[in-house]
């Protein structure tokens, strides 16, 4: 059928039939003939590949990986003849994420993944994953599952067809325990956490008994419908006021929109804090058409918006409580963005930890699609614009925007080297508008009230609402909205104070890319300008906090394994950088001191790794590590074991 | 240390399509004028040096006579960019910058022995030396020596940093696979797939440090979609790929290139006219190459020139 190469191995029926389920329902017909082209890991060849239905790789690894627990060789084969894809390149793929297995296991028991990034680890992860044990279950440890704010935190991956799902109460300590009183309770169609893939309302006896620890008040913008509105009912968001925004937009047409969007200020929420007015007026300033060009891949078919949703930073879970509680918003907001910006394809990549967001989200875009909302002539206009989801497989990397489009093209997620940008050589080499859901949602206001409302909030140099992800030891860890400008100490108070010992002794700020602020820090205003000031940075939104009684040796040890974990392996000052620097700690928490010679290899590394790496995850790889070390946060005194990193790295 | 770089390190992610200020500076105005349109001027170390538009900083240096170390660029291969041994340092932009693909821009000025170049290109070589076996990489010695880079300063009495360990894999008598000497340059990989042959036998699999260049579950090559082309021997800088003939020798304490002949022919297979390069030692073909800056070949070859000559010897 194919000039690939294929061994003897076959897939099973099981494994045939879950695969043509997956394509079809991604849009691909499993009876096409299966064209094969070159193949390029560079941007110059996306049409191509798009041809050539790479894309699709993911998609049928999850299928495979669903069915047998596995990417079985047989299922490798069949995959290779369906989409044209090299046998040898799907299990260089396959082997990229944490979520699909190149291994035979030896069950078809659903996995249960429990979160040990520092949240959940001073939560008690490791008496869940003993408890899991226990009652014999089979049990992995791994990173951030972006529900910090109920650590420790747990994620069931199904297996022989059972969906992935996230148990309600998974912790002793269940949220409900720290639920604020006053607090937004979900409406019972919130309720449903466990879902089938194909079924967004299936409610399941799991319930999630909180959303937001803020009472509803007028100052929330960005999450005043959550909890309000009935996430999987489209006449519930336009109840609540949604749409408003896209007719206006339509009404108002593409350059005020994007004039509105500059003016506003608004930057990236995503952690790179870009102007998106910037950034979407450059998308919009690509052609849309195939331009002629004497290397025919570089010809332009389409633009591209993009939602990142792959939400892996750890500490974060704010998008994925928009997602879940109030979908309809973000898919509004990408369709003002292709408005604004001439794109006609939308794309959702979420990570694959998030099965309920990931339903509410198609959801939207059924309903959407079906009240002409998005297809073609969306909300009267003669703009045409769809949106497909595809669910990432485990691999922090992939949130970083060229690594995304790697993945979702069905390439490793290795991030490509900039320039070019995506404004021009985003998705499949087109030109894309990327952004982080959180930046998306703030373009409904933008739209609605114009900039100068929006920029009555927050401050000069960062307008608008943020979004703080607060965590760790503090009253009520959850989902917090307020203006830019509020200190740490006032949003530290908001949540409900320090709890633990009471003392506070670190904040991390940011996520694991992000750094530590000491407690001299509590009257920094939280705003972009303070915070790269102080030498700090908002990032995501992290507020991560940690009272006197946790030892943050086992903090920052565990900081430096995440890295070593998800490093891509592309370039050599992070692959083996993050290797060292993670040898370098682990050998302090033994001896418990840090020599001057090992504390300057620490900095001789954390250099390279920030100056010559390829992308964001090694220039900030070093970053919290040496933060902790110049706040004297690392006990200089020898530790017991029993605490040392219980965290596998496979 | 300080963590003041952090904001503006995330900052980098998507900002720095401005980083590069494009004016020329007011030295190379003078040579400007003498060059054709379409030709770039940048400053290299304080010198200004023309290369046609589209040329790398990489090739601009090779220009100006500024010799720069590479490992996982090659004349005929896409650059990947990513040992990142060339870096060098751009004014205006926040991290270093890839010499061999970063594409030289009008104006560009370049540093390429700064402290941070220096510090940089030390410690991508003492990250390679301490995790890999580098013996047969002939090049990197050299510089290894410049930046003086000490690779055995990641191990302690107590604690031995992690390398990576891999058996010789030989399943056949035509080339060996040794892992523990390869740096993931992808040259391999490029050559048997987009680059030259087409064939997609091997391709990078796993992640991170555990990252390896792999048939599809690690097949053996004999299983594999491998054609024997012998094209991933020739680009592979490391040695981690060897023709068996030279392992054996190695393996045997035999293997002298100082007494070797290089004889050029043309391969008589087929009609297409590849040129070979003939090693001999003790008048016996030890291997076979072809020339990279050879029209027809690119230094690529079949397996009938690459390992026919294994029939001249019975
Ligand atoms: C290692 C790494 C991980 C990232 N993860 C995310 C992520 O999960 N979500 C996100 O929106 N941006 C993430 N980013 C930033 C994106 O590359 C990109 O800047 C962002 O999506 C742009 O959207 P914005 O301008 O709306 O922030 C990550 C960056 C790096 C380097
Ligand atoms: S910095 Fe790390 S994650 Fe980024 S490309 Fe290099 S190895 Fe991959
Ligand atoms: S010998 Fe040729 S076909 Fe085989 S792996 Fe090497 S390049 Fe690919
Ligand atoms: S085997 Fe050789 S050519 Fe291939 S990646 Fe390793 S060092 Fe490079
Ligand atoms: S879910 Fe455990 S730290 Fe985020
Ligand atoms: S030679 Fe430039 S990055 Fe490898």
């Amino acid at each position: 059928m194919t000039d690939i190469y294929l061994s003897d191995e076959r897939a099973t029926d099981p494994e045939i039939a879950a695969v043509n389920a997956a394509l079809s329902a991604a849009g691909a017909d499993p009876a096409d003939p299966v064209v094969i082209l070159e193949t390029d890991r560079l941007y110059t060849s996306g049409t191509a590949r798009r041809r050539q239905r790479r894309h699709f790789l993911l998609p049928a690894l999850h299928a495979l990986q669903n069915t047998a627990g596995w990417i079985s060789p047989g299922g490798v084969n069949y995959v290779a003849e369906m989409l044209g894809v090299p046998p040898a390149e799907i299990f260089g793929v396959a082997s990229f994420y944490d979520l699909l297995h190149t291994e035979a296991p030896d069950h078809l028991d659903d996995v249960f993944h429990v979160c040990v990034d520092s949240p959940c680890r001073i939560e008690g992860a490791n008496d869940l994953a003993d408890r899991l044990r226990a009652e014999g279950k089979h049990v992995h440890l791994g990173p951030c599952l972006g529900q910090c704010e109920r650590a420790p935190a747990l994620f069931v991956q199904g297996c022989g067809g059972r969906p992935d799902y996230v148990p309600a109460d998974s912790a002793a300590t269940g949220a409900t325990a720290k639920a604020a009183t006053g607090a937004t309770t979900a409406q019972a169609s919130d309720s449903a956490t466990t879902q089938a893939p194909d079924s967004a309302s299936t409610k399941a006896s799991t319930e999630q008994p909180f959303l937001l620890p803020q009472a509803p008040n007028k100052s929330l913008r960005l999450l005043r419908r959550i909890g309000v509105v009935d996430p999987c009912s489209l006449d519930s968001y336009i109840a609540h006021g949604g749409y408003t925004a896209l007719h206006r937009a339509a009404e108002i047409g593409a350059e005020a929109v994007l004039e509105s969007v500059a003016a506003s200020g608004l930057s990236g929420r995503g952690g790179a804090a870009f102007p998106t007015g910037v950034k979407w007026r450059a998308v919009a300033a690509e052609s849309a058409q195939p331009e002629q060009s004497e290397q025919p891949k570089r010809s332009k078919q389409s633009k591209h918006v993009v939602a990142n949703c792959d939400e892996s930073e750890p500490g974060t879970f704010k998008d994925r409580i928009v997602m879940q509680h109030d979908p309809f918003a973000l898919i509004e907001s990408m369709t003002i963005a292709a408005l604004s910006t001439g794109a006609t394809q939308g794309w959702i990549y979420i990570r694959g930890e998030y099965p309920l967001a990931t339903t509410r989200l198609q959801n939207a875009i059924k309903s959407a699609r079906a009240a002409g909302l998005l297809g073609t002539n969306i909300a009267d206009t003669q703009h045409q614009f769809d949106i497909v989801v595809r669910r990432g497989a485990g691999a922090y990397i992939c949130g970083e925007e060229t690594a995304l489009f790697n993945s979702l093209e069905g390439f490793r997620g290795e991030p490509r080297n900039k320039p070019p940008f995506p404004t021009t050589h985003g998705l499949f080499g087109e030109p894309t508008a990327i952004n982080n859901p959180e930046t998306l949602l703030n373009v409904i206001d933008i739209v609605n009230e114009g900039a100068d409302a929006y920029r009555s909030r927050g401050t000069e140099r960062s307008p608008g609402t943020k979004l703080f992800c607060v965590s760790g030891r503090i009253g009520h860890a959850g989902l917090y909205e307020t203006p830019f400008g509020i200190t740490l100490g006032e949003l530290i108070d908001l949540a409900g104070g320090v709890t633990g010992s009471g003392q506070l002794q670190a904040v991390l700020m940011g996520g694991a890319a992000g750094s530590f602020v000491g407690p001299d820090s509590l009257g920094l205003p939280l705003t972009l300008e303070d915070t790269r000031a102080a030498g700090t940075t908002l990032g995501s939104g992290v507020v991560m906090v940690f009272d006197t009684s946790v030892d943050m040796t086992d903090v920052v040890v565990r900081i430096a394994e995440f890295f070593r974990h998800e490093s891509c392996g592309q370039c050599v000052p992070c692959r083996v950088g993050a290797v060292r620097q993670h040898e370098t700690l682990v050998q302090m928490q033994h001896r418990g001191r840090l020599s001057p010679q090992r504390r300057a290899l620490i900095d001789d590394m954390a250099e390279v790794m920030a100056d010559a790496s390829i992308c964001g995850l090694g220039h900030t790889a070093a970053s919290a590590v040496r933060s902790a070390l110049s706040l004297g946060l690392i006990s200089q005194a020898p530790i017991s074991p029993g605490l040392i990193s219980q965290a596998s790295i496979s | 240390m300080s963590t003041t770089d952090t904001s503006d390190v995330t900052t980098d992610i998507t900002t720095d399509t401005s980083d590069v200020t494009s004016e020329a500076t007011t030295e190379t105005s003078d040579v400007a004028e003498t060059i054709t349109e379409t030709a770039v001027t940048i400053t290299i170390d304080g010198r200004s040096v023309a290369v046609p538009e589209g040329a790398t900083i990489g090739a601009a240096c090779n220009a100006a006579g500024v010799n720069t170390p590479t490992l996982c660029w090659a004349e005929n291969l896409t650059p990947v960019n990513v040992c990142r041994v060339c870096v060098v340092e751009l004014e205006g932009s926040r991290a270093l910058v890839p010499s061999c693909s970063r594409i030289a821009e009008q104006g560009m000025v370049i540093h390429t022995d700064t402290e941070r170049v220096r510090h940089s290109r030390r410690m991508v070589l003492e990250f390679l030396g301490s995790s890999v076996d580098l013996s047969q990489t002939s090049d990197l010695h050299h510089w290894m020596d410049i930046y003086d880079a000490d690779c055995d300063r990641y191990s302690e009495d107590d604690h031995d940093a992690k390398r990576v360990d891999e058996p010789v894999k030989i399943q056949d008598e035509l080339y060996i696979r040794d892992y523990s000497k390869c740096v993931l340059c992808y040259k391999c990989v490029e050559a048997c797939g987009d680059d030259a042959q087409h064939t997609f036998a091997i391709a990078v699999s796993g992640r991170g440090f555990d990252a390896r260049i792999s048939t599809e579950f690690d097949a053996s090559l004999p299983d594999s979609a491998c054609v024997y082309c012998g094209n991933c021997v020739a680009v592979c800088p490391t040695g981690a790929l060897q023709f068996k003939t030279e392992y054996d020798l190695r393996q045997a304490e035999q293997w002298r290139p100082e007494d070797q002949t290089v004889t050029r022919t043309v391969c008589s297979y087929c009609g297409v006219g590849c040129n070979l390069e003939l090693h001999v030692q003790d008048e016996r073909i030890v291997k076979v190459t072809s020339p990279s800056d050879h029209s027809v070949t690119s230094g690529h070859l079949c397996i009938k020139g690459r390992f026919g000559w294994q029939y001249v010897h019975g």
